[in-house]
């Protein structure tokens, strides 16, 4: 493709004497992910329109620790902090944006009491702030009157009791807002957390990812909205198994708004 | 001749409270046999945590129809022990309805009682229907089997006899009042147990007022037994709701605590001028050798606290997303388990004079099994449930941080995912030098 994205590294930006407004986190899945990029891909864009002074980590950045902290390996996952830190702190970072909900818990809440505290906030939280300040402007566009059903992050609703950011976003489209049997706090995981992501599930009746997929699914809906690359790993699957991939999307929130303006 | 009452009341009451006491001596030992872990921070929070969650039932509440019902339960039974307070003054001073000086007041409170009496056997007979008839999916399953289910209807039926004699007593001393018999004054005010009043006309005066005072022992005593009762059973709920709910974690759920122990190791790994073949320093603040939790005492107190509040109420393993798509794990058990295996060790305590004997047992794998610890996906789904804020999640880290970190016991894709992070910072194998190719793809 020969779209120009501008994503000036922290490296670059430090050789210039600049500080960016923001970090952004990208995260190994809005790395490597082919899916993934693609919500990294819509939220530079935003960024971009929006005339914010970003920058990442590029080759810098390496894994929060995350997985291996839930699945129990705290020297690793205390390696990879540290690691991380030293550099976030090296270049004197301090605010982070991430389209991740496990990157963004992870460091939140647990880089702080490692040495490293920055503010952190969600790429919902972030847009929704742009939006406020009258720095982005959302238009329905093809999104206009299209059931559109939000499905909450574990790491990013119950952990960190971010429920409104996305849903406001979603509204914003002028799209309707319909709400699954289990939201918010009572939300369903998608199965990926934990490192469930990485590991074949232990033996039952179904898989998790399907059961929240027929909750999606009940409401109907044109567009399951999702904030997190696992989640919208695990809910593509899930719409895929029921054979639903051709009417429903899995998209993400930045997504979403990135294709309203046909950014 | 008339003191032989008060001296046999004396006598109950005391050994009641004594065996109780030990008992929760017992557990409060037990407790403290777990990890130290501060929770003394911000106690204005915690204040107002143990206000809203315990005392206001405001979790439980979350959940409309039982919700409702466990409230008429709670607080029938917070205001009916003042009564209580009545019954043990009048059973120690041979003094009949002590309170009755207090009048209109008094009136009002009698009244109030018996309508709250009323509301629990209402709501505990609601609760054995959802229990036995209905069956209600979270009180069927395995987690119960055995124990644990008897418990829980040995708790109603016990709810029910006491407020039946409670009635009951009322209502002899009703009908005495009525009759104007020896010192039953006309006080306190009978809503619900005038109805049963009518069921001693034509017996005779005498015999009444025998019944009148075998209920009234019978009430106290099943008191006393139910008091005792607690120390076997899931209901020490009633009383550790509000220690558990004030030292629960105030820290954002998805955070999960940073070991300290890792912490020291892996700075000194990191520092390049650390001395490699220094011997290991001796640290004294380092209470376990241990990384993570394979049995109760590696768990910190907080977690064993839980361990005995867990009312098995089941809330938690009916959100657990891997429950309910048929796996092992159920969080319930993980908090029951805990508890079994904490009594099994303070009762190896007690049988070896205060010493902790190994038996070759643990709550790893004689109790929680790695296929349980390894389908949690930390949703923190059980810890949002629970209406007193237990966290099953913390216990199946620390034993999952046991399993890799002492153990080298994930399962293999797992331990890719981790060599991966190891060696090229993402948990795929993916070169850490392509991190931003995304960008000109």
């Amino acid at each position: 493709m020969s779209e120009v994205l501008n994503v000036p590294t922290m490296a670059e930006m430090m050789a210039q004497g600049k500080q960016p407004e923001v970090l952004f986190w990208v995260g190994c899945a809005g790395s490597f992910d082919d899916r993934a990029k693609k919500i990294t891909k819509a939220f530079v864009r935003i960024l971009n329109r929006a005339n914010v002074s970003f920058a990442v980590l590029g080759t810098e950045e390496s894994c929060t620790g995350d997985p291996a902290k839930r699945a129990g390996n705290e020297f690793l996952f205390q390696m990879q902090a540290m690691m991380n830190i030293e550099v976030l702190n090296a270049y004197e970072a301090k605010k982070i944006v991430t389209a991740c909900p496990h990157c963004f818990n992870t460091l939140k809440n647990e880089y702080p009491e490692l040495g490293g505290k920055y503010e952190v906030v969600h790429h919902t939280e972030f847009l929704k702030s742009l939006l406020n300040e009258g720095r982005l402007t959302i238009e329905g566009g093809q999104f206009k009157g299209k059931r559109i059903t939000f499905h909450d992050p574990c790491y990013l609703g119950r952990a960190n009791n971010v429920y409104e950011a996305p849903r406001e976003l979603i509204q914003k489209l002028e799209a309707e807002l319909v709400e699954m049997k289990r939201s918010k706090a009572k939300g369903l995981c998608c199965g990926a957390g934990g490192a469930q992501m990485f590991k074949d599930s232990e033996p039952g009746n179904k898989e998790i990812n399907i059961e929240r997929t027929e909750d999606a699914l009940e409401t109907k809906p044109d567009i399951i909205a999702a904030g997190c690359p696992f989640c919208n790993t695990m809910m593509t699957d899930g719409v895929k198994n029921k054979e639903s991939e051709g009417e429903i999307k899995v998209m993400d929130i930045a997504e979403l708004i990135a294709n309203a303006q046909d950014l | 001749m008339s003191y032989l009452d008060n001296i046999l009341f004396a006598i109950i009451l005391g050994l009641g409270i004594s065996f109780f006491t030990i008992n929760i001596k017992k557990i409060i030992r037990n407790i403290k046999l777990g990890q130290d872990v501060n929770r003394s921070n911000n106690s204005s929070q915690r204040w107002a945590n143990m206000a809203m969650i315990a005392l206001g039932q405001s979790k439980m509440v979350k959940r409309p129809i039982a919700g409702i019902l466990h409230i008429f339960v709670y607080v029938g039974f917070v205001i009916i022990n003042i009564e209580v307070l009545e019954i043990i003054i009048d059973g120690l001073f041979g003094t009949h309805r002590a309170f009755s000086f207090l009048g209109v007041f008094y009136t009002i409170l009698i009244g109030s009682f018996e309508i709250l009496a009323f509301l629990v056997l209402m709501a505990v007979v609601i609760f054995l229907i959802r229990r036995n008839i209905i069956k209600l999916n979270r009180f069927i399953s395995s987690d119960l089997k055995g124990w644990p289910k008897s418990d829980a209807n040995y708790i109603l039926y016990f709810e029910i006899i006491l407020m039946s004699l409670f009635l009951l007593m009322n209502a002899a001393d009703y009908h005495l009042q009525l009759l104007d018999f020896g010192h039953y004054e006309r006080v306190g005010a009978f809503p619900i147990s005038q109805f049963i009043e009518p069921l001693f006309n034509g017996i005779s005066e005498a015999t009444v007022m025998v019944i009148e005072r075998a209920v009234w022992w019978l009430h106290i005593i099943g008191i006393l037994i139910f008091l005792n009762y607690l120390y076997f059973s899931k209901h020490l709920h009633i009383l550790l709701a509000f220690p558990n709910t004030y030292f629960a974690d105030l820290n954002p759920k998805g955070q999960l605590d940073n070991l300290e122990s890792v912490t020291k190791e892996v700075k000194l790994m990191m520092d390049p001028n650390a001395d490699p073949f220094a011997a290991a320093p001796v640290d004294a603040t380092t209470v376990s050798g241990k990384f993570g939790a394979s049995d109760v005492q590696d768990l910190n107190w907080v977690q064993l606290l839980n361990a005995y509040t867990c009312t098995e109420c089941g809330r938690c393993t009916s959100s657990c997303p891997a429950n309910l798509t048929g796996k092992k794990l159920s969080p319930r058990k993980i908090m029951m388990d805990t508890r079994d295996r904490l009594e099994e060790v303070g009762r190896n305590i007690d049988n070896n004079n205060g010493i902790f004997v190994p038996d070759n047992k643990s709550l790893l794998n004689d109790y929680i099994t790695t296929e349980e610890l390894w389908a949690c996906t930390s949703c923190n789904a059980c810890v949002e449930e629970c209406p007193v804020n237990i966290s099953p999640l913390s216990i199946i880290m620390d034993m999952r941080r046991y399993l890799v970190m002492e153990q080298s016991a994930a399962p293999l894709p797992l331990n890719a995912m981790m060599a991966n992070i190891e060696n090229n910072g993402a948990p795929w194998q993916y070169n850490q030098q392509d991190r931003l190719n995304w960008k000109n793809e």
